[in-house]
């Protein structure tokens, strides 16, 4: 095996998704951190002051790009391995065993990624264009708003606002961040055992972690559609 | 349990070879000892088979003692039926009730092409033992059986791992057809013990480069197989392969 194929070979292709996925579980804790200074009930200000310094430092600008093409990865390894999956067993079985032998969601990494998938189209579509692409290719620039730093900064705020008086928004949003809890309830653990990270001093530490993460984390997020369509909507 | 007499009704595959589509047959059978064992029930169904002058059901077998890993059977959805850690061999039938369907197939992976009615081709597992689950060892007088000083603990986990019995079970049971539990027990034997360390690194290549000739999927962790493997292989030999093959992979000089 060359050095080129330890990438191609089943356990290489899957250091690509624990990589990617780690990764994208690290970038979800800034995201969620960020996106929390909207619970400020400040009208937005911490919050639009937090989204411009984001959009506006060299690094972490760097940083989306690395997101981007661990994304791309993350998504096209994966639905390459689910299709892969379906070949190796060519004839069914006519009894299946259910959930006696494995989780139901730890069998569906595929389908819940896809439903991510979905959602992160809508959710891009949502905020990333207009902020970032807002003024060329036709789109929509935001509107603009002075913050109590003395900056004039994008209302990423009132966008919000405006997406999440919508309740079929809402509910995709919440409906979405399921997807990821259970995504994540399998794929954090995952991840760690696909790098080789499995001892009996910190492998249950690490399979607790995850269970809190997947579920506070998308929880949080979830919070935020509701949130502002509860007490801040247009 | 009190003993018990058990009628059943027995779904099985039926496959002619290998290039036949195969199919189910139903079969009632009576009198079933709750004392007998799942190969002793499918050998009372063939002994009358046999006297209606009808082809008997072939199934693989030889110690039906639950250590030569042939009797791979599919049964109720479950490899080597619904008891944990347990060989089809060694299940006996006061598992089940009287009454009970049971559905009986062969194992399901491309890797394990069916033969004949239940019995499997396992032979790719001997081509990825043969790409590197061996030792070298010197000509001439066997040595001291403790010339080598072993870590308990090491000995241990090797002893775990070796008493894999190439059953295929992990295969069956997983949605991938993965093989990894059965090749993570294999260089994980030898991984933890100072015999195996000249060939480690090209073992975890060669034996994974294998593995994936042969058309067995990748791993996803959903945990069947460490759920079926009738020697209760732990999957945490699976994190142990995936270190083996990325330290092979990335900082030995091997590829
Ligand atoms: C922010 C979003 C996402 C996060 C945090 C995330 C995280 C993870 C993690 C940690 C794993 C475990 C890797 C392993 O088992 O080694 C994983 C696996 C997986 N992810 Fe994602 N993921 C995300 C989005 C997606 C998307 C959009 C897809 C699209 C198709 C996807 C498809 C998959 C698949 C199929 C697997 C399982 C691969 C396998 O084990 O066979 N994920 N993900
Ligand atoms: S790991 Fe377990 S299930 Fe797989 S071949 Fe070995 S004994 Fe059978
Ligand atoms: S016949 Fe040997 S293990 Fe069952």
């Amino acid at each position: 095996m060359n050095f080129s194929q330890i990438f191609t070979s089943s356990i290489g292709k899957k250091i690509v998704m624990g990589v990617t996925g780690i990764f994208l579980v690290s970038f979800l804790m800034v995201h969620a951190g960020i996106n929390a200074c909207m619970f400020a009930n400040d009208g937005g200000d911490l919050f639009n002051r937090a989204a411009h310094f984001m959009g506006s430092n060299w690094l972490i600008r760097t940083m989306e790009i690395i997101l981007f093409a661990g994304l791309l990865a993350h998504i096209f390894q994966g639905l390459a391995l689910t299709l892969d999956h379906k070949t190796h067993r060519p004839v069914k079985y006519a009894v299946n065993p259910g959930n006696e032998t494995s989780k139901w969601y730890s069998r569906s990494m595929g389908l819940l990624g896809t439903l991510l998938l979905m959602f992160l189209i809508i959710h891009l579509y949502h905020f990333w264009t207009p902020s970032r692409l807002g003024g060329s290719f036709g789109v929509q620039p935001l509107a603009e708003k002075w913050v109590s730093s003395g900056e004039m900064v994008h209302d990423l705020y009132a966008e919000m606002q405006e997406e999440f008086s919508e309740l079929w928004v809402v509910i995709v949003y919440v409906l979405a961040m399921g997807s990821l809890a259970y995504h994540l309830l399998h794929g954090f653990q995952s991840a760690f055992r696909t790098l080789g990270l499995s001892h009996k001093k910190y492998t249950p530490t690490i399979e607790k972690l995850g269970v809190a993460f997947s579920i506070l984390v998308p929880a949080l997020f979830a919070a935020m559609p509701v949130y502002i369509y509860l007490f801040h909507k247009n | 349990m009190e003993h018990q007499n058990l009628n059943l009704t027995l779904k099985v595959w039926r496959q002619k070879n290998a290039s036949d589509a195969g199919h189910f047959e139903t079969y009632p059978v009576s009198g079933i000892s709750t004392e007998m064992s799942f190969l002793e029930m499918m050998d009372v169904l063939n002994e009358k088979l046999i006297a209606e002058k009808k082809e008997p059901i072939a199934f693989d077998h030889d110690c039906r003692e639950g250590i030569c890993g042939m009797c791979s059977m599919h049964i109720n959805g479950r490899a080597h039926g619904p008891w944990k850690g347990t060989t089809t061999c060694q299940l006996h039938m006061r598992a089940f009730n009287d009454g009970d369907t049971i559905t009986v197939e062969p194992w399901r992976a491309s890797a394990f092409p069916v033969l004949k009615d239940l019995v499997v081709d396992r032979s790719s597992f001997d081509r990825i033992q043969r790409a590197g689950g061996y030792v070298s060892v010197n000509t001439g007088n066997a040595k001291d059986a403790n010339n080598i000083p072993v870590a308990k603990e090491n000995a241990d986990l090797a002893f775990a791992a070796a008493a894999c019995i190439g059953c295929g079970a992990c295969v069956a049971a997983c949605k991938n057809a993965s093989a990894m539990l059965f090749v993570s027990a294999k260089v994980s034997q030898y991984a933890l013990l100072p015999q195996g360390q000249p060939e480690r690194t090209t073992r975890a290549l060669n034996m994974v480069a294998q593995m994936d000739k042969e058309g067995f999927g990748s791993c996803t962790n959903t945990g069947a197989c460490e759920a079926e493997c009738p020697k209760e292989i732990s999957v945490m030999n699976i994190a142990r392969l995936n270190r083996e093959f990325m330290n092979a992979g990335f900082m030995s000089n091997e590829g």
